[in-house]
Parts: C-alpha cells; sequence; structure tokens
C-alpha cells in the first residue's frame, strides 16, 4: 500500500507517518501542498491519499477536485485530516468525493477507524 | 491623550454659531447687508479655524501613534518603505513560535522515535523468557535448554538496565523539551499586548476623525454600516476554530463531522 500525506507542517506530516506505522503501513509519501502532491499523484501509482486542507499554494480541497476530475486518479481513496470545522467545510468535502474527515487535533484511535473504513468500503 | 480639549472647542465652536446667526437674522430683517456679510465672512472664518484645529488634532494623534508603535519608515518611497516598526517586530516574534513549537515537536519525536525499538524489544524478550521461564515450573526443561535461558536471562537483566537507563533520560529530555510553551507563550502575550494597543489607538484615530467630519458636514462614518464580507468563499480555510462550541456553523469535534457526513449518506 503506497500512500501520500500532504500537508504543509512537516511536525504533522511525522505524526500521521508515524500512526501509519504503527498501523502497519510503512510505503508513505510527502508533499507539502497540493500543487507538489498532484504531480505526484499524476506518476506514482498511489493507493490512498492523506491530506490537509489548508495549504499555501493549492488547498486540499483543490487537490481533491483535481484528483476526482482525472480520470486516472478519480477512483483513489481521500482521507481529509484538518483543522477545517465549518459544517459548511464538510459538506463541500463530502459533496467533492472525500472518502473521510478527520478533525485536527485527533487520535490514533480515531485515525485507524476512518482508514479501516474506507479499506472496507473500498474493497467490498 | 486630551478628551475635554476638542470637546470644549467644539462647545465655543457651536455657541460661536448660534450668535452669529441669531445676530445675522436680525441684520437681515432690519436690511443692514454690509454688516450681514460681514457676519457670513465670520461665520466662514470661524468654521475653517475650527477646520484646521481638527485636522491639526488627527494629524498629531496620527503622528503619535505611529510614533508609540516606533515606525521607521521611508514615507517619501511610494509605496513607504518600512524599515522597521512594533508590528514588524511582532510578525517576527510569531515567526519565532512556529520555529520553536516545531522543533519541540520535532525534537519530542525524535526522543520518542529513539527509544519505541528499546520498549518493543524489552517487551517481545520479556514475553519470549515468560514462556520459557513456564516451561521451567512445569519441569519440562532439557539441561540444554535450563543453560540456554541461564543466559538469556542475564542478558535480559543487562538489556533491562541499559534499556530502562535511556528510555528515563529520554523522558527527562522531552518532560525539559516542553519549556517551548513558556517562552512561546511570552512572546503570544507580547503580541496580544501589542494587537490592543493597535486597536485603542485605532478607536481614538476614530473619534477625532469623526470630529472633524462633524464640523465639516460630512457624512458620519458611523452611519455607513460595517458590511461583513459576504463574498468570502466557504472553502476558504480558517485554520483551528478557537470557539467551536460557540459557535453553530461549526462542529465541535469528532463525533459531529461523523453524524453530519451520516446524515449524507457516508
Amino acid at each position: 500500500m503506497k500512500i501520500l500525506i500532504v500537508d504543509d507542517f512537516s511536525t504533522m506530516r511525522r505524526i500521521i507517518k508515524n500512526l501509519l506505522r504503527d498501523l502497519g503501513f510503512t510505503n508513505t509519501h510527502e508533499a507539502d501542498d497540493g500543487s507538489t502532491a498532484l504531480p505526484m499523484l499524476k506518476s506514482g501509482d498511489f493507493d490512498f491519499l492523506v491530506t490537509d486542507w489548508n495549504m499555501p499554494g493549492m488547498s486540499g480541497i483543490d487537490l481533491l477536485k483535481e484528483v476526482r476530475a482525472d480520470g486516472k486518479l478519480a477512483s483513489l481513496p481521500v482521507l481529509m485530516v484538518t483543522a477545517e470545522a465549518k459544517r459548511d467545510q464538510i459538506i463541500e468535502a463530502a459533496q467533492a468525493g472525500v472518502n473521510g474527515y478527520v478533525v485536527k487535533p485527533f487520535t490514533a484511535q480515531v485515525l485507524k477507524e476512518k482508514i479501516d473504513k474506507i479499506f472496507e468500503r473500498v474493497e467490498g | 491623550m486630551q478628551h475635554s480639549g476638542p470637546l470644549h472647542e467644539d462647545e465655543n465652536f457651536m455657541s460661536q454659531l448660534q450668535d452669529c446667526a441669531n445676530q445675522l437674522v436680525e441684520k437681515l430683517q432690519s436690511d443692514n447687508y454690509d454688516e450681514a456679510s460681514e457676519l457670513i465672512h465670520q461665520l466662514v472664518e470661524a468654521r475653517n479655524n475650527h477646520i484646521f484645529k481638527s485636522v491639526g488634532q488627527l494629524t498629531r494623534a496620527l503622528h503619535n501613534a505611529i510614533m508609540n508603535f516606533h515606525v521607521d519608515a521611508n514615507l517619501d518611497a511610494d509605496p513607504p518603505n518600512i524599515n522597521n516598526s512594533e508590528i514588524r517586530d511582532a510578525s517576527d516574534r510569531l515567526h519565532y513560535v512556529i520555529e520553536m513549537t516545531q522543533a519541540a515537536a520535532d525534537k519530542t519525536m525524535d526522543k520518542v522515535e529513539a527509544v519505541a525499538p528499546i520498549a518493543m524489544n524489552l517487551g517481545l524478550e520479556s514475553a519470549n523468557l515468560k514462556d520459557e521461564w513456564q516451561k521451567l515450573r512445569r519441569r519440562e526443561m532439557t539441561k540444554e535448554e535450563f543453560k540456554a535461558l541461564y543466559e538469556r536471562i542475564d542478558d535480559f537483566l543487562e538489556q533491562m538496565g541499559d534499556g530502562t537507563a535511556v528510555l528515563n533520560t529520554n523522558l527527562q529530555e522531552i518532560i525539559l523539551e516542553q519549556g517551548y510553551q513558556d517562552l512561546t507563550g511570552q512572546v503570544l502575550k507580547k503580541v496580544i499586548g501589542l494587537i490592543s494597543d493597535v486597536e485603542k489607538e485605532l478607536v481614538n484615530l476614530m473619534r477625532i476623525a469623526g470630529q472633524v467630519e462633524e464640523v465639516t458636514g460630512l457624512a458620519s462614518a458611523s452611519k455607513t454600516p460595517v458590511t461583513e464580507n459576504t463574498n468570502k468563499r466557504d472553502s476558504a480555510a480558517e485554520g483551528p476554530q478557537i470557539h467551536a462550541d460557540k459557535r453553530a456553523d461549526v462542529v465541535s469535534g469528532q463525533d459531529e463531522v461523523d453524524d453530519l457526513l451520516s446524515s449524507l449518506g457516508f
């Protein structure tokens, strides 16, 4: 399982990377915003995308929209991990086709639950 | 800042206006046009003087505000070139907070990552030894196996001693690392102080500007309602919510996110 973690704060990327490693996912890669993540996704056969919302350059919601609009990437599972907590934003992310939404600060338990749920649905 | 001065002057100016107006009416009614036009001239002069004074006050207050924030700027350049100011200093301080919190988070994670394998190995080895120990207690162990266990316990005790020493050192260092909270907290308090000073100066400037508008007969700014920027996109990121529990349009935790998503069919 090849996973791309997109967040502008290296600390948060590292936390997510550590949590994913604990869950048994060791093949993780990092990008610091949507515009660096998108070319990586397009060329890199990733199986899963974890992205923040608020980033300089291309935001997470725009990255999500780009992914869903790309024929090759359209079905890539996307988990949003963000401090953005407005109802309108969560609805917008849902409408843009996000597979899971985790608000920061979060626990290892919540992240695991959401990831398990996404893969249950993808495989099922 | 003198609050009584301008108001007092305002009262003077108003009573001067009223006196002049009354006299003007009298002169006009008694067809005394020469003196009437002299009065009109006086009126205009008084009004102009008052405007000059008010603008002078506004300029001085603005100057003071700029001096108070130690703005060192080249105002001849367009746009003005700001070399240094308390606001600039505050930005530097906030960048320092970001750097410090990042360094503290990195160091803490370094320490944890360094000792996590030690804790894991000690756990694994103790589980293995426990199995062997049970075997020994059930007297199912051969002499050779016992000899091996004997040596393994020796090794394990040594590993245990070394490992817990490293664990303790790192845990202590992690605690020390939390000192960033104190340091960044002090910096943030200074910046908060500066922001409330800026607010006070702005309110003061608005008050003086309001007096200028009053005498010149311009519309008061307070009559034009402050319109909120309603064009703001919903998807514009806001960062962490400080008062999530007080806002209806914001969720206050993962449970509410889950509820909202399941109501959308997730």
